[in-house]
Order: structure tokens, then sequence, then C-alpha cells
């Protein structure tokens, strides 16, 4: 038995945990604290009860939203039907078909009536329903359930589960980058565990997420960044577990001239870097440094003040003092970690040896795409993501003309949903009408900067069969 | 050179993709001392491949070159000798991230076939993961074992000759995922459930007919598995290139010719007439339409 509780620990529910609730195809991401309110679907609901719960575990919401878990799962057949029609011949639309006001409705669900009674009450108050077809009260039997529903699912985060999200929520906030896309870009890219990749994106986090989550925490993952600092809501929703965050580097995009010049100082104090920091999009940061930034150095101040005599607003002073002291001192290990952060990311990009990149951002790709590509080792795969095909023609005819590429191609994929049931099989109504476009290709050696062989490979430095 | 590592130098006993150009690609064993014949000349593997770094172009003896890439399982895709129908990128893509593959998950696979699929699964699943893979067919299950072996990826791998609809995958309550393409993918719905872990998992079955399809969504729902769905990637290529496109000759504009030439030559004499270059796509004139239905599952915990 306890061994049995020990197997499902890691599948349990904790405070803290980053989960995805789901209902029907609509999914959300929070994360789990104590007495806080989510709203979903248009209802609260309080999270506290679902601690200690396996994942996949499907709940109801009681009044006052809290979560209780759902008993039996429901079978399909709750409703039993047994008189049918065969055809709508006979069934007039004259609105009267429902015996039930909405106000009948209203009562009974402030009455708490569980929603496959208030569906059964439809279905007997409804005078045409037993003479539709069978597929029509099915029919007619979905859409009441899915509209009284009144569960929610909680999940484990994965890729697909939050880039499905992002698709439905936001699409606006990923540049319209539809999930098929993205599984395209990361087979594309050969993202693996032990590679070093480079990622450009401005799609909230959800790329870079999915690119870690490949790698699994083995290797490296350089973001590139536009602006005061990378944006990474998206790979929160992920819950990925601490190591994972030891692979990952950023560097800023307004670097890279230098980098590539040689000019980067990431030793001495860096003011660019400063004022980026007051730029940080966090609202509270970009406040507070700014005001410490005025106080100059506290430490004289509190010289003189200290010798004060009356103790009350002395030791008031005091102690806002040591707190603005505290945070400016905060703010320089801040700052200093700052840096050694750049100078780390710098010495992985100095090699020039990278595996892969993968570009998805609102910036033209055309000038991200060859100033990164200049990272990249001979015979990696890159991959560049774009809303418009336009830009990505662009890309093509560049690389065209500069050369070090080869299998250049530019995509996209199309998406198909089918219902799959008996006797009614048939594509989806409604379909995405474009989920972007990709340019992708191998990087390979030009012509001048190729070096003849430079040293005799190490051969046999692994002693596994090479012959077969 | 592995199929999950990449290095910068290529070394006797390598499997190199050497690149023709145009998209076209062919893999070469590499070996001391053997020669390998392309329409450009033959390349020799002792001076012109080993030592040499992946990426560089190769001179052939008729004064053509060829470029020369490291190994990845989408070029193996495009390359490999084919035993049977095979799994193209666009859908392994899709597979790989609705299956929620990454490194440490234990996949299940029926049948191998050629292969093309296994080795994409391999690239994602390693270092932790592993493959166990099912193939009915004799001769192809010990050729594609050669394949792993020749390609590094041998420690991972699992290759059962048997039966999966008779005998299974060969193992139970491993699998975090389960991946069919057999012609009665329904028959094995069972011993996937079986192969799964107690706390669940994903299911994809890829069948080309939709009545494939149908029997498979029946009997996974039979078998209490949740999220069933069915879909369907294409892949559309568009191929860059510029155009130009003539402008018509209107003749002589009257307001404009009135106030600013008297002198205008007649229409017909015009010199070339005008046309506009623009850099767009074109698609192929044909393109797969159909390569298979994709049926994804989750088994619930039980």
């Amino acid at each position: 038995m306890a061994q049995n509780e020990d197997d499902d620990y890691e599948y349990r529910i904790k405070e803290g945990d980053h989960i995805v609730l789901k209902r029907g195809d609509v999914y959300k991401a929070v994360q789990i604290q104590r007495k806080k309110k989510v709203i979903f679907e248009k209802q609260w609901i309080l999270l506290d009860n679902v601690v200690g719960h396996l994942y996949s575990t499907t709940f109801e919401i009681a009044s006052g939203g809290t979560l209780q878990p759902k008993e039996d799962k429901e079978t399909e057949s709750s409703t039993d039907v047994k008189v049918a029609g065969t055809d709508n011949r006979n069934i007039v639309d004259d609105g009267k078909s429902q015996k039930l006001t909405r106000d009948d409705i209203e009562t009974m669900k402030e009455q708490g009536l569980k929603n496959e009674e208030i569906i059964q009450q439809l279905i007997d108050n409804s005078s045409t329903f037993n003479n539709k077809t069978e597929y029509a009260q099915d029919k007619y039997i979905k859409k009441k359930k899915k509209k009284y529903e009144n569960t929610v699912t909680v999940l484990k985060p994965t890729c697909r589960i939050i880039a499905m999200m992002y698709h439905g929520r936001e699409p606006g906030k990923i540049c319209h980058l539809r999930y098929d896309t993205l599984a395209q870009m990361l087979t594309l890219g050969n993202i693996h565990a032990g590679s070093k990749v480079l990622v450009f994106e401005t799609c909230a986090g959800l790329v870079l997420g999915a690119v870690m989550e490949r790698m699994g925490g083995y290797g490296s993952v350089i973001q590139m960044y536009p602006g005061g600092g990378p944006v990474r809501a998206g790979v929160e929703c992920f819950g990925f577990p601490a190591h994972f965050h030891d692979m990952l580097h950023e560097f800023p995009i307004c670097h890279v001239n230098a980098l590539l010049a040689g000019t980067l100082d990431t030793g001495a104090k860096d003011p660019t870097a400063e004022e980026k920091h007051l730029n940080a999009p966090a609202e509270q940061e970009q406040i507070q440094p700014e005001a410490e930034r005025q106080e100059g150095s506290p430490a004289d101040e509190r010289m003189e003040t200290n010798t004060g005599g009356d103790a009350g607003q002395n030791r008031e002073k005091l102690e806002r003092e040591k707190r603005q002291e505290a945070k400016a001192q905060e703010r320089k290990v801040k700052l200093e970690e700052k840096r050694r952060k750049l100078a780390a990311a710098a010495a992985l990009l100095e090699g020039r040896n990278a595996d892969g990149l993968v570009i998805a951002s609102q910036f033209h790709p055309c000038s991200v795409l060859l100033g990164l590509i200049k990272f990249l080792s001979p015979s990696r795969p890159f991959v560049v993501f774009s809303q418009f095909k336009e830009t990505l023609i662009e890309c093509y005819t560049k690389l065209k003309e500069q050369g070090g590429t080869v299998n250049l191609m530019l995509t996209d994929t199309w998406l198909r949903h089918y219902q799959v049931l008996p006797d009614r099989t048939h594509p989806l109504l409604l379909m995405s009408g474009g989920g972007g476009y990709l340019l992708s290709g191998m990087t390979v050696a030009t012509d001048h900067s190729e070096p003849p062989a430079e040293e005799p490979a190490p051969k046999r430095q692994k002693v596994k069969d090479s012959e077969g | 050179m592995s199929f999950i590592e990449y290095s910068n130098l290529i070394q006797d006993g390598d499997v190199a993709i050497v690149h023709l150009g145009h998209n076209s690609v062919t893999a070469v064993k590499v070996q001391h001392g053997a020669q390998t014949q392309t329409r450009f000349g033959v390349i020799r593997h002792s001076t012109d491949l080993i030592g040499q770094r992946y990426g560089c172009k190769v001179t052939c003896s008729k004064g053509g070159w060829v470029h020369v890439l490291h190994p990845t399982p989408e070029l193996w895709t495009v390359a490999l000798p084919h035993r049977t129908q095979i799994l193209y990128t666009t859908d392994i893509a899709m597979v790989t991230m609705m299956l929620e593959l990454k490194p440490g998950s234990v996949v299940c696979e029926s049948g191998t076939g050629s292969g093309s699929l296994s080795h994409a699964i391999l690239r994602t699943i390693a270092p932790s993961g592993h493959l166990h893979t099912v193939e009915f067919h004799q001769q192809r299950a010990e050729k594609v074992v050669e394949e792993f072996k020749e390609h590094r990826v041998d420690h991972l791998v699992t290759v059962r000759n048997q039966d999966v609809c008779k005998d299974g995958f060969g193992v139970t309550g491993v699998a975090d995922a389960v991946f069919l393409d057999i012609p009665s993918p329904w028959e094995a719905v069972g011993h996937a459930k079986a192969a799964m872990k107690k706390h669940g998992g994903r299911l994809c079955s890829f069948s080309p007919c939709i009545e494939q399809v149908q029997r498979t969504c029946q009997a996974l729902t039979e078998r209490g598995f949740e999220e069933v769905r069915t879909l369907e990637v294409l892949l559309r290529v568009h191929n860059v290139r510029p155009v130009t496109l003539q402008l018509p000759d209107f003749g002589p504009d009257s307001s404009s010719s009135s106030s600013q030439a008297t002198e205008e030559a007649p229409p017909s004499a015009a010199p070339n007439p005008a046309s506009l270059k623009i850099k767009t796509t074109t698609p192929p004139r044909e393109m797969p339409g159909h390569t298979g239905y994709l049926t994804f599952a989750t088994k619930p915990r039980t």
C-alpha cells in the first residue's frame, strides 16, 4: 500500500504547481495557490481542493466555486431514449417546442439541480424531441450537455496542451503560430537533448518552452531577446523543474553586433545594461530602481542621521534606510548576476558553434535570421516562422544570394480535424485558416571561410562498432 | 556522428548525407578506401570525407561539387532505403508533439517498417528514454536492427519480431506513448493499453482509410480511451521565384499627352511594353494530397 502511495506521488497535484484547467476544448493555465480564486469559463473557482488529487482528475464545481472530484464518469447513454423519428418533415419551428421558460431553468439552477437533471427536464418538456431522428436527439443532448456542463479537468501542462491553449485563447500573443506549425519547427530544427540551440521569439515564451521541453534539461538554450528583458510567461506555464533553468541562457539582441565584432565587454560596468534593467517589463522594477538611483549612496546619509536624538523618528528613518540599503544591495547583486549571465551567454555564442536556430517573432525575420545564422556551425538546421509569407520570400532570396545554406524550403501546413462517429464521419465544419509559414534549411560551410581539414579527426574516440 | 548527438568531423564508420543539390540527398556509409559515385563524379572517402568537417563542400572528380551533411532523422527520412511505405516529416512532427514525446519517454511502436519514424522517436527520447518497436516481417526487423547499430542508437531501442495484434509489444505497464501504423490497428488497441503505464499515456494510430479510422475509434472508446481526436496534416511547399508580368499598353493618354508631349510616337511603335517583376511563390503542380489520418487518444489512469 505504502509503495503504491509512493508510486503516485509524482502524479499528484501539489500546491504551487502549474496546471492547466480543461473543459471541452477550452484550456486555461494557472498556478495553484491557497485561497486564490480563478475565473474559468465565466465561473469563479477555488483550487484549494484539487491539491493531493491525481492529475487528469475531473472535478465538479460546487456552489462557492469549490471543486469536488467527480464520482463516476457518466456513461454516454445516461439519458435513455427509445422513441425517435425518421425525418423532420413534420417538425415545425414555431419557437414553442420547449415548454420550460428561461426563468424555470434559472430557478432549477439556483436550486442546485445537477446538470443531468436539468437536461432531462429540458428533454421531457420538449414537444419535438421524440419526433427527432436518433442522430438529432444525440446532437441535442450533446449541445445541452455542453451548455450546462459544470466540470473541469486538471491536467499536467505539456507542450501540446499549452500550444493548443495559446492558439485557442490568445493567438495574437503568439503571432498566430498554430500548434502543428510549432510541431514542424521543433522537428525541422532537430531539437533534441544535448544540443546548443538559439531561440529568438516574441511568442510569450511558448516557443522557448517547447524547445526546453524537447531538450529535457540537457544541453543549452540561448534566448536572444529584444528590448529590456526576455518574455517568459509561456515558459512558466510548463512548470519545468528547477534544473531546467540551468540550461537556459539569455542574450540581448542589441549586443549581437558588438559580439560579432569582438567589442562586447562583459567584464566592466555596462551602462546600457543598467539602462535596460530600468526598462524591464515588470512594473515594480520600473519604478523602484528609479527611486533608488535618486538616493545615491544611502550609506552616507545614514551616518549623519544616526546620531540624531528622537528615537522613534530615528528608528523609523533608520528602518527605511535599511530597507533602501537592502534594496540597493539587492539591486547590485541583481546587476552583477545579470552581467555574469551576459558573460556566460556571450561565451556560449562566441564559438559560433550553435547546433540550431529557431526564430518566431513579430520582427521582420530577414535581419534577425541573417544576424543570428552566423552563430551556427555548418551542417545545422534552422527554422524561421512568420505569420506572413512575403517576409520569408525575402529571407529566402537573401539567403540564396549570400550562400551558406542548402535545403531551403518555404512551407506551411494545413490542418483538418474530423468528427468520427458511426455513420456520421466527416471533416469538422470549421477549420483554422492559417497557422503561419516556415522557412527551414541547413547551414553549410561557405567557400572562402572553409579551412582545409583543420586537424586530423580524433578517430575511434568512440569505441563503438564502426564497421557493419 | 550519431543520430542523437552532433559532432563536427566526419569519421570512419559514420553515415553521412551527401547533398546533391535541389533537395536531392543520398546516404553514404563512410569507410576508409571506399568510393561513392555521384552524377558529379566520384567521392573518395579517405581523402574527401574522413577528417573533413560536416557541412563542407566536396569537389568530385568531374569538377562538380556536393555538400556533406551531418545525419538527422529528417535527412534520413528522405534518404533511407524504402522497404515499406514510410511516414514523412510533416506527420512525424505532429505525432511527436501530440504524443508528448520528450527525453526520457518510453515509447512502443508497430510496425517498424523502414524505420523513418523510429529514428525521429529515438532522437526525441534520447538520452534516457527507450523505444520498443515491433515488426512482424523478419527480414525488415533484422535490417532495421542493423541500421540502428550503424547509426549508434541501438542502446535506446529494442526490436521485436512478432505480430503486435496477437502477441502485443512484449512489454506491459511501461509506455508513455504508443504509435500504431498497421493495417488493422483496432486489433492492437488492447495490447497498446496493456503496454502503457498505469498512470496513463497517449496513443496515436496512422491509417490511410477512413474505415480503418472508424473501427479504431470505436475500439478506443470501448477500451476506455478518452479525448479521441482524428486529424490530418498536409505540407504545402511554396516555390519561390520571380515572375514578370506585362503591363498592357492603353495607347497615348489623351489628358497627359496633350499637356506634356506634343510629339508622341504612335502606339504600335512603342518600345518594349512595360512589365513588372515581382517576387512570389508558386505552388507545385502536384502535391501529396493525403498521407493518412492521425487518430490520437489518451489512456486514463487505470
